[in-house]
């Protein structure tokens, strides 16, 4: 096998530079963003001493935890304590590989384009599951390691969580990849094409609402964040981690929140693509390419901004409803979404992506009426037999005896 | 044998296979054997990516890093007031588990040896047909269908059996 | 194909390579002052009491075991649903494929009625 240099090895390490770092920006800008997000919506002001508008404040906090103390408190399990960040950090950073952030570029002299992505695998969408799903070691590993009751719990309830959620993750997608029958993620995102009314989300919108839902579980946000819920259990699984390992497992969470955003665009939301603005400057054109990149990164940007505004939104759900809601409520509508699509491709003959996004919405309001009136019969039951509802919640914390 | 990019990386996978694999059995504390079986499971997907089966290796890190570990996982730190394990191996199951993994080594070797497809493998940088719609026309097609379909039986049983594992929890 | 993977294995080095250098920059550059009460376990300030590495509930055991059957199934349904158009494009091969998979997910739908009447998937 013949390796051209130039094309296969320095163009990706080139990309791969890029890319990596604006994630590492990215992270910075995110904490920046939502501390400041956060003061505006909460009518304060947030950080804004360092730099103009406090924006050096990240750079600044990361320099003092390089500086913190680094701490390995004398009864955790040493190895495993100090890879648990790594283990974390490592899959958030690799799942960016198979994103493609913008069309390509045609470089004269050059054998093939250059695609706007690191890596375009065939299978590119389950390489996204499958690292994601190594992402539970991370929470696992860090909490047993530290040898600390909140941990422990933060742990378990955490990673219990990342599990059901990514089943949902998993079947949510199954709809789109019948419609665009391939795995690749450029492909589904070249699929949709320009207009917003042909993107997934409008056809697929019950699955897009569950997969958005599941991956705000897998990243632990609000309103999911039970693993580290301070009034229960302290931090959770890193209340043993301090200087930059505990800020190592804060970019791990802003990352993976950075690449879900850029997964739901790709997937939902049509990738890089709007309309008016496909073809700016010719086909493979610098300029375009260009273009396309910016409306990639412009599209997670508001995805990233709902992230931090559910945050101050939603209140907690508690640990039952959390998993009542994956496992009852999210499953069925997303098998219903496979079931529905599959049979609307097959019936309909005309009109097919406008039948199949009004049978899912139809669909999934029938399914979450069944649920919620088996849900109402389940606890009118239980009432009469169980006379303290208020044991419930308590349960949870209970769960290590 | 040429010593190219490519061969580093495949010894790299396979060292880390080897090594984690020889971890897991050697190493006396169950969670970091656990550990490294992770590694080890994830070391032969990265084999199953040089075998030109890309659906098999994401298969593999989903299904069985992605979640039978960490049932292990669930399972090993629940026992927990016996971490380091001083395991006495009595002579008569010794030779019994050396004999059967020498009859396995020797199963291997022979499947190794007579596929055909294995000794006339070469990546010569062409693409080949995406194994994900391969496996899809296989499973729809006679052949595979009602093995296929016998999955979801199975799948059932185990449903039912740890829904009822989880009825005796509620009873107690 | 191989040739695909390649900037994969690059950025998995950078990666590994980003946390390391974090971790032990961190290691080198931060001060070392360590004292009894700073190394022992942090329990809101209170003594702590016992082991953390107790026994805990069964269910996180059942919901890995749910989960891994679920999973085995979805994977299942990923080749299924690459080819799903190819084949809906000819007349009598797409009932065919619907059927197959309905019946697929209905089978797997009856253990999931099952184990929720059992109380499987109550987390209470």
């Amino acid at each position: 096998m013949e390796i051209n240099l130039l094309e296969q090895i320095v163009i990706p390490i080139i990309k791969i530079l890029f890319i990596a770092h604006l994630l590492i920006i990215g992270v910075m800008a995110m904490i920046w963003s939502e501390r400041r997000v956060s003061g505006w919506m909460q009518d304060r002001l947030g950080p804004n001493r360092v730099g103009p508008q406090g924006l050096l404040q990240p750079i600044a906090d990361g320099i003092k935890f390089l500086f913190k103390e680094d701490l390995i408190p004398n009864h955790v399990d040493k190895p495993l304590y100090v890879l648990a960040p790594a283990m974390l950090l490592v899959p958030a950073m690799i799942t960016i590989a198979v994103v493609p952030f913008g069309s390509s570029i045609t470089i004269p002299g050059l054998e093939n384009p250059i695609l706007l992505q690191i890596a375009d695998i065939n299978i590119g969408i389950l390489f996204i599951l499958a690292i994601t799903s190594l992402g539970v070691y991370g929470v696992v590993i860090g909490a047993w390691a530290s040898n600390n009751k909140y941990s422990l719990l933060g742990g378990l309830r955490s990673s219990a969580q990342m599990i059901s959620y990514e089943l949902t993750l998993g079947l949510a997608i199954i709809g789109v990849l019948m419609l665009s029958s391939s795995l690749s993620l450029r492909t589904i995102a070249v699929e949709q094409g320009a207009y917003p009314w042909k993107w997934n989300f409008l056809i697929h919108f019950p699955a897009f609402l569950a997969f958005t839902t599941a991956m705000f579980a897998e990243t632990n946000r609000l309103p999911f964040d039970l693993a580290e819920a301070e009034q229960e259990l302290v931090a959770g699984y890193h209340t043993e981690y301090s200087s930059m390992k505990f800020a190592i497992f804060f970019m791990a969470e802003y990352m993976n929140m950075i690449v879900g955003s850029a997964v739901v665009v790709t997937l939902f939301l049509g990738g890089w693509h709007f309309f008016g603005l496909e073809n700016v400057g010719g086909e493979g054109s610098i300029l375009a390419g260009l273009i396309s990149f910016a409306i990639f990164f412009i599209k997670t940007g508001i995805f990233l901004f709902v992230f931090i505004w559910v945050r101050w939104t939603l209140p907690r759900f508690r640990y039952d409803q959390l998993m009542n809601f994956g496992w009852k409520f999210l499953l069925p509508v997303t098998l219903t979404s496979i079931v529905v699509t599959g049979t609307l491709w097959v019936v309909v003959k005309e009109n097919k992506q406008l039948w199949i996004g009004i049978g899912n919405v139809v669909a999934a309001f029938i399914v979450v009426a069944i649920v919620a009136g088996m849900l109402a019969m389940d606890n009118n039951s239980k009432s009469a037999v169980q006379s303290t509802p208020a044991a419930a919640p308590l349960r949870g914390l209970d769960a290590v005896e | 044998m040429e010593f190219t990019l490519k061969t580093f990386i495949f010894y790299g996978f396979a060292l880390m296979t080897i090594a984690s694999a020889l971890a897991v059995v050697t190493v006396r504390n169950i969670v970091h054997a656990a550990f490294a079986l992770m590694v080890t499971l994830f070391g032969v997907a990265g084999l199953y990516v040089f075998l030109q089966a890309d659906f098999l290796a994401a298969t593999q890190v989903i299904v069985y890093v992605g979640g039978i570990l960490v049932l292990i996982l669930f399972g090993v730190m629940m026992t927990s007031g016996r971490l380091e394990m001083r395991i006495h191996i009595e002579r008569g199951q010794l030779l019994l588990g050396g004999g059967i993994s020498l009859a396995l080594l020797m199963l291997l070797l022979t499947v190794i040896a007579n596929t055909p497809i294995w000794k006339n493998l070469t990546d010569d940088g062409t693409q080949l047909a995406p194994t994900t719609e391969r496996i899809g026309q296989l499973i729809l097609n006679e052949k595979f269908l009602l093995p296929f379909e016998v999955v979801s039986v199975l799948l059932l049983v185990a449903l039912i059996g740890a829904a009822l594992i989880s009825r005796k929890e509620v009873r107690d | 194909m191989l040739i695909d993977y390649l900037p994969i294995v690059f950025l998995g080095v950078f990666a590994v390579l980003f946390a390391a250098v974090n971790l032990s920059l961190t290691h080198l550059l931060g001060p070392k002052k360590p004292t009894r009460v700073k190394l022992s376990v942090y329990e809101s300030g209170v003594q702590p009491v016992g082991d953390a590495r107790q026994r805990f509930s069964i269910r996180f055991d059942l919901i890995a075991m749910l989960f891994i059957i679920f999973d085995i199934e979805v994977v299942f349904l990923y080749p299924w649903a690459v080819v799903f158009k190819t084949f809906a494009e000819n007349e009598g091969s797409g009932l065919f494929i619907l059927i197959e998979m309905l019946v697929f997910i209905g089978i797997l739908l009856l253990g999931y009625i099952y184990a929720w009447r059992k109380g499987g998937l109550t987390w209470d």
